[in-house]
């Protein structure tokens, strides 16, 4: 299903860099995203773990330029396509690349299709506006694609309507809808969320499979920790705005070097629970108006110290035992050597 | 064993689908629970999992008399529920109550915490006499882990996790026996989810309630309950002891499920041996012949499509001796635990 981590590496095919999101609301200015970094290759897939409100979404959004502004603004920062900067880039010159380059797959694909415009018309929408191609040629494009992702009688059903699928259908017209320009990188927010188990690995499944054939790099934006070790090279944890630890995934799921990650796996009900209370991260996450100072996730920490609230921790290399570099490691912990070996 | 608080004897529950306006005819039937018998003991938490639209919310409704059963009994402590009316149904409702799956939307945001939970005694002025709601209510809200001060709040200035606190608190204040709980931890966050399934297990050992835990959220069901019942299609496909259920499971379709969920641990995730399902879940106004879930079976055979298999323990030894419907309940445990 995935790549090993050292083919992945390659050159960064999509590198955001200190990436700051704000809203202005009628409460104040709501800091979304405080200066997130993160890169992904081809073939490489990079998950974006984090609980609502962490500024994940946001994020991507702000990569694909499709945030809403206002309210929200970008305030610093840049993200890199192939070395350029889409930020700065001519709104014109940036179409060109959203869709072709970079797709985006979103969690609902009910409201993200058009209800009233059957569906290989929204796959030949891609065709027709990009590629300027004929509304027959168009549709023709929509029955192949639509065979790619495997919906069955692909050139019976290319003019229903969105509401005649099941919801695994539909994910999978969205995913044909990201692949029509055969992108280099496909971002997907919460792809599987709403879709029961059985059909989250059907989807999970294609999606695998389709990077692997056209050698994409993949950024997946979830909250469960069971699809990203199902699928992810390496993993970004974001909480309230910020990355707070990168790894690569089996490194993560063995030994996290920050106590938010540490939290979240520790809540996984385990087998010898039974009976037991769960371990359960204590308070709620911030409010983005009014994120803690020092360390976010200080109220809730166990380890929290005086320095936790008064010094911001950056992202910082994670060292092994023996003080030697561990490839891919950060945390943004000032205590991620006691988190990590002790 | 306690013995059975609450029996369900092949209850039935179909919506009529009509056609016309002026002279309506009946053209057939969601079959959203069809058939369906279990038994929940005192103090016992019976999880119920399955896929969306396989009427395991329509159950909790029928349950709960919200929808009245096409057919069947539902038995309260050994008397017949499902068709009571009036003062009687009243009365037991007081005894079986229900946690809902959304906090958002499952509170009024016009009433203030302390109306939305006293508003129980409204109903039913019996358990709290008027002078003492105030005191009811904050004993609740105590008893659930919020701040007794926050009586006068409205549910906006809660956050999820508190919301479902306040909806857990509310199920709770006519002082029940039973609970249904729909869902009630996945419109929240991972790290608060753990809070609220604490605070039902501490909740259930300080009350002696019975609880039927719908989720689907395979571990969070293994963690709490006791029994583990599965739904497909409006059947009860197995149900068992959580070991018998995700050890031993000897029905397809749980053996599917079980493999289909993604496991949160990266190693070995390349040989895991995952069974995919094909296609959608069947529509419940159609269901296939014989065997429901025979269109998506891997395994299936002629007569899973004339035959239909009812829930029985088959002659097998061990943890793999629990109900199941499946013909070949007896041949795939072997089968499973040879691979």
């Amino acid at each position: 299903m995935a790549k090993s981590e050292e083919s992945a590496a390659g050159a960064a095919l999509l590198q955001v860099d200190d990436l700051q999101v704000e809203f202005v609301t009628r409460d104040g200015v709501a800091r979304a995203v405080n200066g997130v970094s993160y890169s992904v290759g081809a073939g490489e897939t990079l998950a974006v773990l984090g609980e609502s409100g962490s500024g994940k979404s946001v994020t991507a959004q702000a990569v694909m330029g499709i945030l809403d502004m206002p309210p929200g603004r970008i305030t610093g920062g840049r993200v890199l396509y192939r070395g350029q900067d889409l930020l700065t880039m001519p709104e014109e010159q940036r179409r060109r690349i959203r869709g072709r380059k970079i797709a985006m797959i979103f969690q609902d694909a009910l409201s993200a299709l058009n209800p009233v415009f059957s569906v290989g018309w929204q796959l030949g929408e891609v065709f027709r506006v990009h590629e300027g191609m004929s509304k027959k040629d168009s549709l023709r494009r929509a029955v192949e694609l639509m065979d790619r992702v495997r919906i069955p009688a692909a050139a019976q059903r290319v003019n229903d309507y969105p509401h005649q699928f099941s919801g695994g259908m539909r994910q999978r017209i969205m995913i044909a809808m990201a692949l029509a320009l055969e992108p280099d990188l496909i971002i997907a927010d919460e792809p599987t969320t709403a879709l029961d188990v059985t059909v989250q690995a059907q989807v999970m499944d294609l999606l695998a499979e389709l990077q692997a054939e056209y050698n994409m790099g993949l950024i997946l934006i979830t909250h469960d920790l069971g699809v990203v070790a199902d699928v992810a090279d390496k993993i970004a944890v974001m909480y309230a705005g910020r990355i707070v630890e990168t790894a690569p995934v089996h490194e993560l799921y063995a030994g996290p070097a920050h106590p938010y990650t540490k939290g979240l796996l520790r809540s996984i009900p385990r087998l010898d629970q039974k009976g037991q209370d769960l371990y359960a991260i204590k308070g709620l996450p911030p409010s983005l108006l009014h994120i803690p100072d020092g360390c976010a996730f200080n109220p809730r920490c166990e380890r929290a110290a005086d320095r936790c609230r008064a010094e911001l921790p950056l992202l910082q290399a994670v060292l092994d035992e023996d003080g030697a570099d561990l490839p891919g490691r950060r945390s943004a912990c000032h205590f991620w050597k006691e988190t990590l070996h002790g | 064993m306690a013995e059975p608080i609450l029996e369900v004897r092949n209850l039935v529950k179909y919506f009529p689908l009509t056609q016309g306006v002026l002279f309506k005819r009946q053209i057939g039937a969601v079959q959203a629970v069809d058939g369906i018998s279990f038994e929940l003991h005192k103090g016992e938490t019976l999880g119920i999992v399955g896929e969306s639209g396989c009427g395991k919310s329509t159950l909790a409704k029928v349950l709960m008399s919200l929808e009245r059963a096409t057919a069947g009994e539902v038995l309260f402590k050994g008397e017949e529920i499902s068709r009571l009316k009036g003062a009687a149904l009243k009365a037991v409702r007081r005894n079986i109550q229900m946690v809902f799956q959304d906090p958002y939307t499952s509170l009024n945001p016009r009433m203030t915490v302390g109306d939305i939970i006293g508003e129980p005694f409204e109903i039913h002025p019996e358990v709290a006499p008027k002078g003492d709601r105030r005191k009811a209510v904050q004993d609740l809200l105590d008893v659930v882990g919020l701040n007794p001060e926050y009586i006068n709040r409205y549910p906006h200035q809660f956050s999820g996790g508190q919301r479902q606190r306040i909806g857990i608190a509310r199920g709770l204040a006519l002082k029940p026996e039973i609970i249904i709980c729909d869902e009630p931890v996945s419109a929240l966050d991972v790290s608060v989810q753990a809070q609220v399934i604490n605070l039902l297990e501490q909740l259930q050992g300080e009350f002696d309630l019975s609880y039927m835990f719908i989720a689907h959220d395979l571990s969070i069901v293994r963690h709490i309950s006791d029994r583990v019942g599965v739904m497909y299609l409006g059947k009860m496909v197995e149900i068992g002891s959580d070991e018998q259920i995700y050890e031993h499971a000897t029905h397809p379709y749980t053996q599917a499920l079980l493999s289909a969920v993604p496991v949160p641990d990266p190693t070995g995730r390349e040989g895991r041996e995952r069974i995919i399902l094909s296609g959608d879940i069947p529509s419940p106004a159609n269901p296939p012949s014989g065997c429901r879930f025979r269109t998506r079976c891997w395994k299936a055979e002629e007569r899973c499509s004339t035959e239909l298999p009812l829930l029985a323990v088959p002659s097998l030894e061990g943890p793999a001796a629990h109900e199941s419907a499946c013909h070949f309940a007896a041949e795939r445990e072997v089968e499973q635990s040879a691979a």
